[in-house]
């Protein structure tokens, strides 16, 4: 595809996507339904409806289904920036928020607040707070030893994600089994429907700044994914920039643990997916990535909501979905780092 | 008249933990010299490259490039003036020759940076210098070792920098490679590009450097132009190897012969004796 038409195309579909997935629900609507509420809503033209129909569309658009949809572009979006930034300032493609522990860290510090503390700054804060340990924890491991640098950083990731899995099985065993306990089993499976208003602001400003600090940035991590030595001979600050791009990067993970529970495999598929269609230059692959992901993660939601009369957790799904997939192109992306 | 010189090391000394790796090395380097640094595995060639690349601290000593401290020297500026030219790697990533080269465009940027139009001539630029500028679209994992140095030293020359630090360039190249990598050094050398290069053929300083600088346990055994300080004696005491160096039929290339292989030598029969 040319280049200047990417972003274009990618946009174009994201809003289609979206609009359709308005359509969907327990209560089907047509587009034209959509698009005569919204007329009426933003700029009061086009058909008069029945002010009791205007409600029923208003709390079903406005308070559940667009919510849910900003949430999925978000969270979507979220994990793809996340899960490359990773893999090009680690210089290893095999990393993503859940496989450094990030998504672990960030679940053990929400559930710890939903327990001890009951603010959402709470909440939001030792989510970040620990996924950004967990990261730390798992380059800190990876250092210590000398080697494979690609194989140890995955084990680090591996033993900081087992550590925080651990220490949030003590706080579900302390949970109060009543109220807490189901609450947190509930939301860490993943899901969308309980996203408001409040909490959809709340995550996604940092969000969204972290994104465009990340794109602000993807130049570097061309650069950056050459290794330390490189970076720095090339006039790179590498240090103070890497620890930057970290910061950034597990901010905009950790806080989808906030809007939805713990969504794996996306930071990891959404990139390599993205690598294929656009190459590997994170100038383009970053704000692509960013697109794919919250297109992917609307579709998936789509599903887990659709499919069955039940609503799927979205955790499950993006799962089921991403672990055949990724083996599927194992082989292909496997290319990039052989 | 002695030229200033471009780079002056002085008395450099650096360590891990309780190993001495440098103990107080000095030198300098003049504009325009190929210099060649020569010592067995673990001398300190590697980590002396780094220090004067600004990529480590010397735990004593100063660097002077163009007689102002490296270390006062933003390394945005340093990268503009020395490029840093790996050994050839693999990339974890497919990135296109022309995105690998694009990168040495980096020390000139500001903050949030776009490649510009200019960006991309002097990368294509660099590409055409070194006959290349067919590879611009191909990944840079899938072209071929020749290929990838060329494709390093590309970004050095769009850096734009006039001082090429090499780290073994020919390890991993074949025989053909090796020479058309020392033939690309002595071009850009005549076209007063400075070069220090670290290598593990004697041959290859014999054959381009102007000056060779052998290093031992951390300090420099031997600096001097290469016709004098390449002899038997230094590479016994270098290597711990017996060679002899011969100049064959008049050919301006010297080669090194090794005198015994297994307590073996040969006469002018081929014959092996022991």
């Amino acid at each position: 595809m040319k280049r200047s038409l990417l972003f274009p195309v990618l946009s174009l579909i994201l809003v289609l996507t979206a609009a359709f997935s308005l359509t969907l629900g327990k209560y089907p609507l047509t587009l034209d339904d959509i698009t005569g509420f919204f007329l009426l809503k933003m700029f009061g033209v086009g058909d008069d409806i029945d002010p009791e129909h205007f409600l029923l569309l208003g709390n079903l658009l406005i308070d559940i289904r667009l919510p849910r949809i900003l949430a999925a572009i978000l969270i979507g979006a979220s994990l793809s920036v996340s899960g490359a930034a990773f893999q090009a300032m680690f210089v290893n493609p095999l990393v993503s928020p859940g496989l450094l522990g990030v998504l672990a860290g960030a679940s053990f510090g929400a559930a710890m607040s939903m327990v001890f503390f009951d603010s959402w700054f709470a909440v939001q804060s030792f989510t970040f707070l620990f996924g950004f340990i967990a990261v730390l924890i798992a380059v800190g491991i990876a250092r210590m030893h000398k080697g494979n640098t690609i194989l140890l950083l995955v084990l680090g990731g591996v033993i900081s994600a087992a550590l925080f899995t651990s220490l949030l099985s003590i706080i579900k065993y302390i949970a109060d089994p009543f109220n807490q306990l189901p609450a947190i089993v509930q939301w860490l499976m993943g899901g969308l429907s309980l996203v408001d208003h409040k909490t959809l602001l709340a995550a996604g400003i940092p969000q969204v700044v972290s994104i465009i600090v990340m794109i602000l940035f993807s130049g570097y991590l061309n650069a950056l994914s050459m290794g330390d030595e490189e970076a720095q001979a090339l006039g790179i600050p590498v240090e103070w920039i890497r620890m930057l791009l970290i910061f950034v990067a597990t901010m905009m993970s950790a806080l989808t643990v906030v809007l939805a529970g713990m969504i794996g495999w996306v930071g990891l598929i959404i990139p390599h997916i993205t690598r294929m269609l656009v190459g590997p230059d994170n100038k383009i692959l970053i704000p692509a990535s960013a697109l794919i992901g919250a297109i992917y993660l609307i579709f998936v939601d789509d599903i887990s909501r659709m499919l069955f009369n039940v609503e799927i957790p979205i955790g499950i799904t993006t799962s089921l979905v991403g672990i055949p997939f990724f083996a599927i192109i194992l082989r292909k992306a496997k290319k990039g780092w052989n | 008249m002695e030229l200033k010189p471009l780079i002056k090391v002085e008395d450099i000394s650096f360590g891990y933990s309780r190993k001495t790796v440098l103990n107080d090395v000095s030198l300098s380097i003049r504009a325009g010299e190929v210099v060649t640094l020569l010592g067995p595995n673990g001398c300190g060639k590697s980590t002396l490259i780094k220090i004067i690349l600004g990529l480590l601290r010397p735990a004593t000593g100063t660097i002077f490039f163009n007689g102002e401290n490296i270390l006062h020297i933003g390394s945005k500026s340093l990268a503009r003036e020395i490029a840093y030219v790996p050994q050839i790697h693999k990339s974890s990533f497919p990135y296109t020759v022309m995105d690998m080269v694009l990168m040495g465009r980096i020390p000139h940027k500001t903050f949030f940076f776009r490649y510009s139009k200019t960006d991309v001539d002097i990368a294509g630029g660099a590409l055409e210098r070194l006959a290349i500028a067919h590879l611009a679209d191909r990944a840079y994992t899938e072209i071929s070792g020749g290929e990838r140095q060329l494709t390093l030293i590309a970004r050095a020359l769009a850096q734009g920098a006039r001082t090429f630090i090499m780290d073994e360039p020919a390890s991993g190249l074949d025989y053909g490679n090796q020479l058309r990598l020392l033939d690309q050094i002595i071009k850009l050398s005549r076209e007063g590009y400075t070069f220090i290069k670290s290598t593990h053929s004697p041959e290859h300083a014999l054959w381009i450097a102007d000056r060779v600088i052998m290093i031992k346990n951390g300090t420099v055994v031997a600096d001097g132009a290469c016709d004098d300080v390449i002899s038997p004696e230094n590479l016994f005491h270098l290597y711990n190897a017996r060679v002899n160096i011969l100049k064959l039929n008049g050919s301006s290339f010297g080669v090194c012969v090794p005198q015994t292989i297994c307590g073996c030598w040969k006469d002018d029969n081929d014959q092996c004796w022991e």
